[in-house]
């Protein structure tokens, strides 16, 4: 079901964050040449078509929060082995070496001009942003936070899918998460998704998909099945535009695509307007 | 005591022509049936079957994924893969169930959501999440039961629940074997190796606190007795319904969101 989307993803930009700054990069939408310099210094939007690349956490969470206003919560936790997958203890061991990562997911506190949120980020590079056990606790641990604290929630969604290495287990964080979404929701807390490239598989089929507000990002992959899935049971082409955020948008399944440097006013004005505003600090 | 199968066995069992659908067990399990169409919002999807009926005395809401049992059944119901108007088709009877008090009973049996052009545009993935949230706090006894196989996400959609049982020969998992091995190793012929070790077994799923109850099959599978495999089916509903309904719903609530809360595995 999820076959495809791990090929098709690592073609695209590898957005590397050890990588030479002369290097030459190609935009996954219109094929377009950029120095990977030039690309950073535009926060990994393709000058030609718009499309928003893949940004690490502490990329995502410098350009949106208030500086120095993140809290990181649960920061240590990281996966076991829950049905005793062949070297995913020792890959998990590498991954976090190689990204100074924990899992796919960090989540936390923070301020968007002034106003108090309860925050998760997913990070494409770990494992292709697949949720696993650590994902669905970090996720469902930050709603019940956010609840019990009258917090919103935002969660920026970049996932290939459910953690296949990780069997049912995997599977099952798509309930825990979902219900913990449900529970925030029912006690009126406010919950924006902001789908990222790519939001697909398992994450689409559960709480991404279940904000009281969808943003997305610019030309940025949306789905359920894996395109080539699709292409296989179809035996055709699909278009270009297939999947992605403005085709989204159109089908009624996101409420407004948002540009990157237009995010962070866009999140602080909706925060308000759930009330949500900057509290008085103590002096 | 036959002798203990291996994953992949099972998998034979449950994918031969014969093994029994929901079409057979309804019969012989329930009295009263009335089959209800729609979801009220695009079409009827024959992939997902709902209705009202008896257990005994007792009025239920019953929502299943139907599989064909001969390829003109199959082509009827897209080989048991639902689009979305069949996600929400269940929904809206699970609520109706809700409003008149009535319990839910699932029965699962899909390789998974289908994946189409017409499934993703109508919103595939919003839909199986809004029914994996909205199940989470339905306010009434949820029961599940695996009948063969319970692919991915498109299983789940009708697997939040107060208990799932799994027939003895059923499998549940995150892919299937095939799409496991072609993602991992980039080989789908080592599916029978993937499956051993996917733990996708009724057993798996007791260990895994996934599922709570393996609904014995009779000897070789449940094609070789459908009257003795629906008496198992009758006997455990007969038993575990009136237990959750007895209960104070805000309780099993609770019970039912701890059951997949607990599901993980890490280190902090
Ligand atoms: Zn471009």
């Amino acid at each position: 079901m999820f076959e495809d989307f791990f090929k098709v993803v690592k073609q695209r930009f590898n957005d590397g964050i050890d990588e030479d700054e002369h290097k030459i990069v190609k935009c996954p939408r219109c094929q377009n040449n950029i120095f990977l310099e030039r690309y950073e210094e535009l926060h990994r939007v393709c000058p030609n078509c718009n499309y928003h690349g893949r940004l690490s956490v502490s990329e995502r969470i410098d350009i949106t929060v208030d500086k120095n206003s993140f809290r990181e919560l649960d920061a240590d936790m990281i996966s076991g082995n829950p049905i005793d997958f062949p070297l995913y203890t020792e890959k998990q061991q590498e991954l976090r070496e190689k990204t100074g990562l924990k899992d796919a997911v960090v989540t936390g506190t923070a301020e968007i001009k002034g106003s108090p949120t309860v925050i998760g980020v997913m990070d494409s590079r770990y494992m292709m942003g697949s949720m696993g056990s650590v994902a669905g606790e970090k996720i469902a641990r930050a709603f019940e936070y956010a609840t019990e604290n009258s917090l919103p929630v935002i969660m920026f969604t970049a996932s290939g899918g459910a953690r296949m290495q990780e069997g049912i287990v995997s599977l099952m964080q798509m309930a825990k998460t979902a219900g913990a979404v449900k529970f925030h929701s029912d006690n009126g807390g406010l919950y924006i998704t902001v789908m990222t490239d790519p939001t697909t598989g398992g994450v689409t089929a559960s709480f991404a998909s279940l904000g009281d507000i969808i943003i997305a990002e610019p030309k940025v992959l949306i789905g359920f099945a894996g395109r080539r899935v699709i292409e296989g049971t179809i035996k055709q082409k699909l278009p270009d535009d297939f999947q992605l955020a403005e085709f989204q948008h159109e089908k009624g399944f996101v409420d407004m695509i948002v540009e990157r440097r237009k995010m962070r006013s866009t999140l602080s004005h909706l925060l308000k307007l759930h009330g949500y505003y900057p509290q008085e600090k103590e002096v | 005591m036959e002798e203990k199968k291996t994953a992949w066995e099972r998998l034979q069992i449950i994918h031969a022509k014969g093994r029994p659908t929901v079409n057979d067990y309804i019969p012989l399990v329930f009295t009263d049936f009335y089959e209800m169409h729609g979801d009220r919002l695009y079409g009827d999807d024959k992939a997902v079957l709902g209705g009202i009926a008896r257990l005994k005395n007792m009025p239920v809401t019953i929502i299943a994924q139907v599989k064909g049992r001969d390829i003109n059944e199959n082509k009827a119901c897209n080989f048991a893969m639902p689009h979305p108007e069949g996600y929400r088709k269940a929904l809206r009877l699970a609520r109706q169930a809700e409003k008149f008090h009535r319990p839910v009973i699932c029965f699962i049996d899909t390789p998974g959501a289908f994946c189409g052009v017409a499934a993703e545009e109508r919103g595939q993935g919003e839909a199986i999440a809004k029914n994996i949230a909205e199940f989470m706090t339905l306010r009434t006894p949820i029961i599940s039961i695996v009948l063969g196989e319970a692919g991915s996400g498109g299983a789940l959609a009708l697997g939040v629940c107060d208990e799932l049982a799994m027939l003895e020969n059923a499998q549940y998992s995150v892919l299937s074997p095939r799409g496991f091995a072609s993602i991992l190793w980039k080989d789908a012929s080592r599916e029978k190796e993937a499956s051993e070790i996917m733990m996708i077994t009724a057993e798996d799923m007791v260990r895994l606190g996934v599922a709570e109850t393996i609904i014995e099959e009779p000897l070789g599978g449940a094609h070789n007795d459908l009257d003795k495999i629906s008496e198992n089916i009758k006997e455990y509903l007969s038993y575990k319904i009136p237990e959750k309904c007895k209960k104070d719903i805000d309780v099993l609530l609770k019970e039912r969101y701890t059951k997949f809360r607990k599901i993980g595995e890490f280190i902090e």
